[in-house]
Formats: C-alpha cells, sequence, structure tokens
C-alpha cells in the first residue's frame, strides 16, 4: 500500500493523539494505563539525550548528558486509521525536560491524585496550571472504592480553581478510566472551542 | 536498553540533537515498501527501527523503547530514513491537538471501545 504524499500533501495515513496521565509516585499512573491500553503497558527506560546550552546554537562541541527517565505508556486503536497514545508520566521533578516533551501534541491530560497523600501530586497539578497549555482534568483515584473526602474538599486542598474539573475514577476499572479519559477531552472541547462543545 | 553502553549516543548522529521536524512521542511511523538491501546498509540502530517500523505502523516511543536506542537518536535516524524515503513519518493529519473533529473522533472512538 503506497500513498502519493508529500509534506504539504499528507497522504491518508493513520493520524495518532496522545492523552497524558500525571500524578505523584503510587497514585495509579500505570495502573490507570494499563487497565485501558490494547498492549501491556510499556514500561521503558527512555534515554534522554539533550544538549547543554552553549553562546553558539549550531557549535558541535556542546556537553551532551545522558539521563535515564522511567516512562510508560499505552495505546488504544480506535478505527482503521485513528490510534490514541497514553503517557504516563515519570514522577520525579527533575524529569521536568521530559514532561514538556511528553505534552507536546497532547489533546487532554489527567492528574491522578490518592487523597491519602495528596502531597505528591501537588508538582503536577502546579505544572499543568502554570507551565502547559495542554487542558486537564483532576481524577481522584478511588483506591478501594472508597471516597474518603468529599470532592469540594480535596480541591480546596489542592487549590484548584473552579474551572478545572474534579472527578473520580477506579483506576483498576477499565469502564471508569475510559470516562475518566473522555471527560478530559471534553474539557478540551470546553475550554479551546466553547461555543462548539455541547 | 540493548544500547551500546561504549558509545555516546550522539555519535550514532554524528553530532546531530535537533531534527527539522518536530517528531512528537506519538507520532505514528510506517514502511511504505520494506527493501531488505537498504536494511543491509543501515547501521545497526537505523536497521533496527527501519525493521521494526516496516512490521507495522509504530509511535517514535514504541520504536525507541523497542529497539533500545534513545528516544534523541531515535529522532535524528527517523529523520534521516524520512528523508531518503525509506520511512513514512504519518504527518498528522489534524492541525492541532485540540482540533475539535480530532477530539470528537477520539471521545467517539472511547466510547465505542468502552
Amino acid at each position: 500500500m503506497a500513498f502519493a504524499s508529500t509534506p504539504d500533501h499528507p497522504g491518508p495515513g493513520m493520524s495518532s493523539a496522545k492523552i497524558v496521565v500525571a500524578g505523584g509516585f503510587g497514585v495509579g499512573k500505570t495502573t490507570l494505563v494499563g487497565a485501558v491500553s490494547e498492549i501491556p503497558p510499556v514500561n521503558t527506560e527512555a534515554w534522554m539525550t539533550q544538549a547543554s546550552k552553549t553562546v553558539d546554537p549550531v557549535a558541535e562541541s556542546d556537553v551532551k548528558t545522558t539521563t535515564t527517565v522511567a516512562m510508560d505508556f499505552g495505546r488504544i486503536t480506535l478505527g482503521r486509521d485513528l490510534r490514541l497514545y497514553l503517557f504516563g508520566t515519570p514522577g520525579q521533578p527533575r524529569f521536568w525536560p521530559m514532561w514538556d516533551d511528553l505534552c507536546r501534541g497532547a489533546s487532554s491530560a489527567v492528574v491522578l491524585v490518592d487523597t491519602r497523600r495528596l502531597d505528591v501530586s501537588f508538582p503536577a497539578v502546579n505544572y499543568f496550571e502554570h507551565d502547559s497549555n495542554v487542558p486537564f482534568v483532576v481524577a481522584v483515584n478511588l483506591f478501594g472504592g472508597v471516597l474518603t473526602h468529599p470532592l469540594e474538599q480535596v480541591r480546596e486542598a489542592l487549590g484548584l480553581v473552579e474551572s478545572v474539573p474534579l472527578l473520580t475514577v477506579d483506576a483498576r476499572s477499565r469502564r471508569s478510566a475510559l470516562q475518566a479519559l473522555v471527560a478530559s477531552l471534553r474539557n478540551t472541547l470546553e475550554k479551546t472551542s466553547p461555543l462548539l462543545a455541547r | 536498553m540493548t544500547a551500546n553502553p561504549w558509545v555516546r549516543p550522539y555519535v550514532l548522529t554524528r553530532g546531530r540533537t535537533r531534527t527539522n521536524h518536530h517528531l512528537y512521542m506519538h507520532t505514528l511511523v510506517s514502511v511504505d515498501r520494506f527493501d531488505q538491501m537498504v536494511a543491509g546498509r543501515l547501521a545497526p540502530e537505523a536497521r533496527r527501527l527501519y525493521e521494526r517500523a516496516a512490521m507495522s505502523p509504530e509511535s517514535v516511543a514504541e520504536l525507541s523503547s523497542h529497539c533500545g536506542v534513545s528516544l534523541g537518536v531515535t529522532r535524528v535516524l527517523l529523520e534521516d530514513l524520512a528523508s531518503t524515503g525509506r520511512i513514512r513519518i504519518n504527518a498528522e493529519t489534524y492541525d492541532s491537538p485540540f482540533d475539535r473533529r480530532l477530539l470528537k473522533r477520539v471521545i467517539d472512538g472511547l466510547r465505542e471501545y468502552a
């Protein structure tokens, strides 16, 4: 199958979309990705090679550093020509450059929180509030199926503005996880084309 | 990772760390017509990427992970392969990740998948 295609006129190939699943260590990112992915979540050590900044941007003698980052992802094929990728963020803040790379081109983000350890997801909430243009929702992962704190309390504790949707999810449940993904995409629709979202 | 620990990654890319197109981690790569002769002439890392993409379209992140080639190096090598027409970088059909038609298609697709 060969399509006539040039950079200006892409052929009718497959396209892909991406949702980022963020949050602190142990909040259920890998569980959520695994619950909906058609492939086993790929948990991989990605090597990031970064060029340090020098005065001359084209200098070939830049000092290079290699960082190893654990990231995981899954995928869902939606019809013949569309694939959705789910990327879990590496937990530690020292991997911010990786977060930028992961979020570039993402349609939405789901920040997972665990009410027993809200603080581990603070950096992720901060990131999407201040450092990213990807619309996001916050989802309280119901470990054991029980909501231990009312959502309004969670919203207050996170300092989350009203415009950011706050929902609950059972990351182990395929159905629940899919609903959270849909909610995040609907939020993007509402934030980016508000008149057309309905 | 199966990357060769004795070779600093950028040596494989002859010092290049930037690419002309931005390849997202989820950008799909495919091979329209696999050529064994071409594969035989490629360096090991590029060959692994080329052979893997020929099996079925995969994202940049998948290729990097499955072939044990770092993301940065994967991007540069894929760009080389694309510039000589060996692989197809499936250009995004939609202008933006926030394109309304794309979002609606993904939402509908997920509901069907549920």
